[in-house]
């Protein structure tokens, strides 16, 4: 239990240091940046209570938000992923979910892809709309939303697939 | 009284998430509102060591395009001390008129960012250095934004990128004033509204500070015009100005302060009373 706690308490750090101090500055063709800390609310224990996960989760996005001035914008998009992934864990896992039996680690990519797919939209749609906060904005809106979720699914999946499948 | 306590046990998880995208909304709602992102913002010891550590790390990577801002920027201070010492050779000054009304403070740039439609600078100087709310922060090329929060030795900047940012500023060599501001697209562009349409405006002008505030002073310069329009009453010109600044690599910044800010505003609110 405690070394699980600790990977988590890790993985949180890591993350969050890495969002902060060099995918906020990535600044592809001067607006995309990928938001690669909801990688840990994806990895997050399934069997874990959802409260937890709630909580840490606003944590999670209200560090990055004191990291980037940027108000609350991080942890109510992270908040809302937190609170939707179940939804998004039973459209893309199916029956293996329903039998509390999915294991990031060696599920097949296929699965996986969809289910930071539809994650990654959700939060980065709830993150642009209040970061702009404009509704007149909305064509802004999607473009930042979809080509930040592009960079984000890539980084994502490569960074769940590098550090947290079995070594064949 | 038992039914209520049941509900909120059958629906805790529901009742969290709301409780907590309130706190996350208000915050967001707060940022919008100028100087009220009090609680949220970068400029703490925590946030403040970790950008600390790795701008000493990336400060390497970019020392000779900082050397040649330098370079030039000496170029410029150079021709203007030589523009100012040939007429003032014979004639008496009084030292006491010339008083400086502005302090200026140098600072490293240890966050910046640009793509957002709200953005903050943090920089290494603080309370401890004597800053203040509402300073501005220029840099050798133009202004950059104004000071925002401040902690003890660090303090977050209200940059011109953000959609929050009100500037007072003018056409240079004429009195026509407008407001920038910017519309969250465009890292390089400004917008200039409310310009009277009896300005001469040319395409290739420049746009400098009004000095109508008492945080900038007057000719600061900001950016040329890039193009402009009518607004859709006809009265005025909506300007977008092509900024000085390239706001997407900055290092080092000046922060001015006017001594004389206290008897500004003092004055100005006895107009208000």
């Amino acid at each position: 239990m405690t070394s699980a706690t600790g990977i988590l308490g890790l993985r949180f750090m890591l993350l969050l240091l890495a969002q902060v101090v060099i995918c906020n500055n990535i600044n592809f063709f001067g607006f995309i940046n990928p938001y690669i800390y909801i990688v840990f609310i994806f990895l997050f224990p399934i069997r874990d209570s959802r409260i937890n996960l709630l909580l840490i989760s606003f944590l999670l996005g209200i560090m990055v938000d004191i990291f980037s001035d940027s108000g609350g914008v991080h942890a109510a998009a992270s908040v809302v992923l937190a609170y939707s992934r179940p939804l998004f864990l039973k459209a893309s896992f199916g029956m293996l979910y329903e039998h509390q039996s999915v294991k990031f680690s060696n599920t097949d990519i296929g699965s996986l892809f969809g289910y930071v797919l539809l994650g990654t939209l959700v939060h980065h749609f709830v993150l642009f709309l209040l970061e702009v906060f404009n509704i007149y904005d909305i064509i802004l809106i999607l473009k930042k939303t979809l080509f930040s979720s592009i960079f984000t699914i890539i980084l994502s999946v490569l960074i769940i697939i590098l550090f947290s499948r079995n070594k064949k | 009284m038992q039914q209520i306590i049941n509900f909120v046990i059958r629906n805790k998880t529901f009742l969290l998430f709301l409780l907590l995208f309130s706190v996350s909304l208000a915050l967001t709602i707060q940022s919008h509102s100028y100087h009220r992102s009090k609680f949220i913002n970068s400029a703490n010891s925590l946030t403040g060591g970790v950008y600390g550590t790795f701008n000493s790390i990336g400060k390497y990577f970019n020392l000779k395009d900082k050397n040649e801002k330098l370079a030039e920027e000496n170029r410029h201070l150079r021709m203007q001390l030589l523009k100012h010492r040939e007429p003032n050779d014979s004639t008496f000054i009084d030292s006491s008129l010339f008083e400086a009304t502005y302090k200026i403070v140098t600072a490293q740039v240890y966050k910046n960012s640009y793509a957002l439609t709200n953005n903050f600078l943090m920089l290494n100087k603080g309370k401890k250095d004597s800053i203040k709310q509402d300073f501005g922060v220029i840099s050798s090329k133009g202004i950059i934004g104004i000071i925002d929060n401040t902690s003890k030795s660090y303090a977050t900047v209200l940059s011109i990128l953000n959609t929050n940012s009100r500037i007072n500023a003018r056409l240079k060599g004429t009195n026509h004033l407008g407001t920038l501001k910017w519309n969250g697209k465009s890292p390089y562009f400004s917008q200039l509204v409310d310009v009277s349409k009896f300005a001469p405006v040319k395409i290739g002008d420049t746009i400098e500070t009004g000095g109508q505030s008492a945080i900038f002073p007057r000719g600061i310069g900001i950016g040329t015009i890039n193009k402009f329009e009518t607004d859709i009453s006809g009265d005025t010109y909506n300007i977008e100005v092509k900024l000085f600044n390239d706001m997407t690599n900055l290092g080092t910044v000046y922060i001015i302060e006017n001594t004389d800010r206290n008897e500004i505003r003092a004055l100005q609110n006895t107009i208000d009373d």
